[in-house]
């Protein structure tokens, strides 16, 4: 699977070396633990390091001042794991900051009418008062609810994402949410998901996944008649419709998904989810506590898979199968050969158009890794790669993935970052809004991996193609060879751009 | 299968495909415990009525879809307006990403800014060490000229002294003991981010200007433009007038470079802004005037209290916002305004005339920040306009007394009705009770465009699903006519919309209009 190659490592070892000379002492040597180059695993164990082939500290706090990329705990539970919940209210709980910034942001795609029975795209907010700081808020939630209630009495549930202020004065927004959950006969989860708490979104996501298993399983006793082939899929948050370029294939295999975490689901979707078969998860780093937690209680096994680029999609596929059985296992077969000529059909198109192209990304969650084959289908190479929030366990993950030499940071900041891409000049770079600018005045094509810039779904066979037509599109447009004015001397080539199709 | 490798299907022709379409009707219908659709249509009919209105309206506690930011955003913006200058926000580093995402989201252009990175810990014991830490790692990393200091809310609920975090920071040897530190607590539970700009633009003029002796230069004039997502385009306009006029000016806070810098290969972290050398002389001018009155309330005080004389306007588009604009700067610097500033007036007069009747007596439903809203139900009247909605989530009650003055003075405001402190589900009632022809605000206005079906014009604030306005000027005579064609534009567009069913509406399809 995936290509055949060997990173640079000498040069990315030296450019660790640089950036770090430019820090502070204290913070260098805090730094120096995020970056490292990737090394293959035999090697790893003879020089007896022991640890995964890319060894780096995660999970650790941000330096103050170094212009980290990452959000906090509110982002991780209401932008990522709550926000999507389309038949609830999410409350951004304390000023109206945090719920402006992150209104309609993440492209969380759903069917429904807005502002009716469906709530996504709208930023409800207690807009906190000086007053509401010093007196506290719970009396001003209440009659929020209350007038929740009362305005769109056909929401499923309510959820209230506390922000920085709401645990720094002592707020009980857990009396008041039982309270009013009773009085109104509803599902009222309050989340605890401060900014401040933790080192990054990862936290929030913790936290949001705990609120699910404290405050809505085992709640209610809906009625539903389980079958043999129910799964839920988790971490999907269906950006640009993701989620549903994966259902499309997984109910094509002859499952069943009774839920879909959580990108276009109700509610139910998400009370229901004790009652699967099996949890297939995809962004493990956003919901893997909570598949864990659905073990232990419910006894449902998860699995990981990945449905970017067909040798992911496919390898995903037969291992799903082969959970369910021949029966499945051979309808997943017929699948992959209905989609095979597409693949082709899109390799063949795009893939001459793009071979060889070096690629840096900077994501949160999966992306850093998964989408490293959907590239490598494209004959494209991933030079370096990090993680906004990982765990030690994502940079496990992660080895499988990449190649000797890949340069590796962690939580990197705005100025490694630059010097990277400034010494590597890589083809494109897949990272968020905050870095796009800076990359393309440098003259380096950049498509944004947390929103898809705009485009998507990424995922699945129906993505692929996507995919494929908007790394080309990045690459081989030609603005990037009109920077120069042609009467400054000249210092490198331009790089050639091939005419859009 | 849908998808193609000859014509790749976007998300929305994809799932508009039967395969997804039958797929999602049957998820919704198996998996989501939907309501019946006559309960859902019913409550959609319902939220269209008056008596939906009055409970909306009638809302104490819950805010939706408000149209204002948080103070720190404001702090961010003002700090991209000076030299070299690297914002520096106390408190949790979340709230960062957002405002570098919100304003780069905007602009198209990159945004720079730090945090201390609070977390727990900081809550128990302060953010001493985070500031300490924090100043020594910004000033050697991004080679700053100036760190401005904000906070986020974290910070001020604890109760973080700047003043007294940052001199410690320069005993412990985080910048020099001489390097400009100015700061703002910006708490984002008080006002709005037209506060924040206010804050920290008043915090680098005490910065600069305490302790100097002011020698007053006659004529002199200072400019302060207030938080503005057209900066690019007006400060630019502005200046060009300014020179045209031949007066001596100093603009306070100008981020048109920051927020405008050139695709050529290199990537410029800071470009432009006022210079510190500047903003040291500006304590001289005889007079600082205000672009946006909402936007630099204390900052002015400020001014009048080191003896400059102040005044202020409303986001001066239009005509007459532009005359007296232009005529205050001409009492002040004792320049006259040149014939070929007069000719720039007369063509935007002419465009107007030339247009009137497509505009007389259209109603309008305006939204934005308070001088903004105040601008363009000034400039809407002048075309003979009505504006029957003006509303400003962050309008206070003297802005609704000066609106209301405004609209009394022409027989085009008679009808209007001011909304200070409403949002934009607030507005979503009014445009179903009481309909306008057009709705003039920003892209989140595009639900409002979508639900009551009004034709939205973006000319403020956030504009994120259109690219470019804001490289245009609004201000100035210039400005009017960018404003102009803008509204023009929507409405013929609609007109041929509305009449461009062959076979059905054949006339009506005008050629000329």
């Amino acid at each position: 699977m995936g290509l055949d190659y060997e990173n640079d490592g000498a040069l990315h070892a030296k450019l660790i070396e640089d950036v770090l000379s430019q820090y502070p002492d204290k913070a260098a040597k805090r730094r120096k633990k995020h970056l490292s180059v990737a090394m293959s695993k035999d090697e790893a164990t003879a020089e007896d390091k022991g640890l995964s082939e890319c060894d780096v500290k995660s999970n650790i706090k941000s330096i103050p001042g170094v212009m980290t990329i990452r959000g906090c705990a509110y982002a991780g539970s209401k932008g990522v794991v709550w926000g999507p919940v389309k038949d609830m209210v999410h409350v951004s709980h304390g000023p109206v900051g945090c719920g402006q910034y992150s209104w309609s942001q993440r492209r969380n795609y759903y069917v429904g009418t807005t502002g009716i029975d469906t709530f996504v795209t709208m930023q409800f907010t207690s807009d906190f008062q000086e007053k509401d700081i010093v007196f506290g808020g719970d009396k001003k939630l209440e009659k929020i609810i209350d007038e929740i209630e009362d305005l769109f009495p056909l929401n499923g549930g309510i959820s209230v994402q506390s922000e920085c202020p709401i645990g720094l004065i002592g707020d009980d927004i857990e009396a008041v949410s039982r309270k009013k959950a009773k009085e109104h006969e509803k599902t009222i989860v309050p989340v605890r998901c401060e900014g401040f708490r933790g080192v990054s979104q990862s936290l929030g996501h913790h936290i949001a996944n705990d609120a699910i298993r404290d405050w809505v399983f085992d709640k209610k006793d809906g009625k539903f008649e389980s079958g043999p082939y129910d799964v839920n899929v988790v971490g999907d948050y269906n950006i640009g419709g993701d989620a549903w370029a994966s259902r499309i294939l997984l109910e094509e295999i002859g499952l069943r998904v009774v839920g879909n975490w959580s990108g276009d689901a109700t509610l139910a979707e998400i009370e229901r989810a004790p009652k699967a078969k099996l949890n297939l998860i995809h962004c493990y780093r956003s919901m893997n506590y909570i598949c864990r937690h659905m073990e232990e209680k419910y006894g449902i096994a998860w699995m990981e898979y990945n449905f970017f680029g067909p040798s992911q999609i496919e390898a995903s596929l037969r291992n799903i199968a082969k959970h369910f059985g021949p029966q499945i296992e051979e309808k997943t077969e017929k699948v992959i050969a209905k989609y095979r000529p597409l693949v082709d059909a899109v390799t063949a198109k795009y893939r001459p158009r793009l071979e060889g192209s070096t690629v840096m990304l900077y994501v949160g969650g999966l992306r850093p890794r998964h989408v490293i084959t959907a590239y490598e289908d494209l004959g494209m190479v991933i030079v370096g790669t990090g993680y906004e929030f990982a765990h030690n366990d994502d940079y496990q993950r992660t080895g499988h993935y990449v190649k000797n030499g890949t340069l590796v940071y962690d939580d990197v900041t705005g100025y490694e970052l630059e010097k990277f891409i400034e010494g590597i000049r890589p083809n494109l770079v897949g990272s968020g809004i905050k870095e796009k600018y800076p990359v393309q005045k440098m003259g380096i094509p950049f498509r944004q991996m947390h929103s898809w810039d705009y485009s998507g779904p990424y995922h699945g066979y129906d993505g692929f193609a996507i995919f494929a037509r908007d790394m080309d599109l990045a690459i081989n447009n030609p603005v990037w060879g009109l920077y120069r004015a042609p009467w400054k001397k000249i210092k490198d080539a331009p790089p050639t751009a091939v005419a859009a199709e | 299968m849908p998808q193609s490798a000859e014509k790749v299907l976007d998300h929305a022709p994809l799932f508009r495909e039967p395969e997804y379409r039958q797929m999602l009707a049957e998820k919704k219908l198996n998996f989501e415990c939907p309501h019946p659709d006559q309960i859902v249509t019913d409550q959609r009919e319902l939220t269209k009525t008056w008596e939906y209105r009055e409970k909306n309206l009638a809302r104490e506690a819950l805010v939706i879809n408000p149209a204002k930011a948080c103070q720190p955003l404001g702090a961010v913006f003002a700090a991209a307006g000076f030299e070299r200058t690297m914002s520096f926000v106390h408190g949790s580093q979340g709230c960062v990403a957002y405002y570098r995402s919100h304003l780069s989201r905007h602009f198209k252009e990159p945004s720079s800014a730090v945090s201390s990175s609070m977390t727990e810990d900081a809550a128990v014991f302060g953010g001493l060490k985070n500031m300490v830490d924090g100043l020594a790692n910004t000033y050697k990393l991004y080679d700053p000229k100036m760190i401005a200091v904000s906070t986020t809310c974290m910070a001020e609920v604890i109760g973080d002294d700047l003043r007294s975090f940052i001199e410690n920071a320069k005993n412990e040897g985080s910048v020099p003991g001489d390097f400009d530190v100015p700061f703002a607590h910006t708490p984002a539970f008080v006002g709005s981010h037209v506060d924040g700009y206010d804050g920290m633009v008043k915090g680098v003029l005490e910065h600069f200007w305490k302790g100097s002796e002011r020698s007053q230069l006659t004529g002199t004039i200072n400019i302060i433009p207030g938080f503005d997502g057209f900066c690019v385009g007006n400060n630019r306009e502005l200046k060009r007038l300014l020179d045209l006029m031949g007066v001596t000016y100093t603009f306070i806070q100008d981020a048109s470079d920051q927020f405008d810098t050139p695709s050529d290969g290199e990537y410029r972290m800071y470009d432009g802004g006022t210079k510190i050398a500047d903003v040291k002389g500006a304590l001289n001018a005889e007079a600082t005037l205000s672009l946006q009155r909402y936007n630099t309330r204390k900052t002015l005080e400020h001014c009048d209290e080191v003896g400059q004389a102040t005044a202020s306007f409303h986001y001066p588009l239009g005509v007459q916002a532009t005359d007296e604009f232009l005529m205050k700067v001409s009492a002040i610097s004792g320049k006259e305004i040149p014939e070929t500033i007069r000719m720039e007036r007369g063509r935007l007069v002419d465009a107007m005339a030339d247009s009137q009747s497509w505009l007389h007596g259209k109603k309008y439903a305006i939204y934005g920040d308070p001088d903004f809203v105040y601008a363009m139900a000034r400039f809407v009247m002048e075309t003979g306009g009505e504006p029957t909605h003006c509303l400003a989530t962050n309008g206070t009650s003297a802005w609704e007394a000066e609106m209301k003055e405004l609209l009394a003075s022409s027989p085009f405001g008679q009808d209007t009705q001011v909304w200070a402190g409403k949002d934009l589900w607030a507005m979503r009632s009014l445009l179903f009770t009481e309909p306008v022809d057009l709705l003039i605000g920003n892209s989140y206005g595009k639900y409002l465009e979508r639900d009551t079906g009004t034709p939205l014009i973006r000319l403020t604030f956030p504009i994120f699903d259109r690219h470019h306005h804001h490289r245009f000027a609004l201000m100035g005579y210039q400005g009017g006519l960018r404003v102009l064609t803008t509204i023009l534009d929507k409405i013929f567009d609609k007109l041929d919309r509305e009449s461009s069913e062959t076979g059905v509406t054949d006339y009506s399809y005008d050629l000329t209009r």
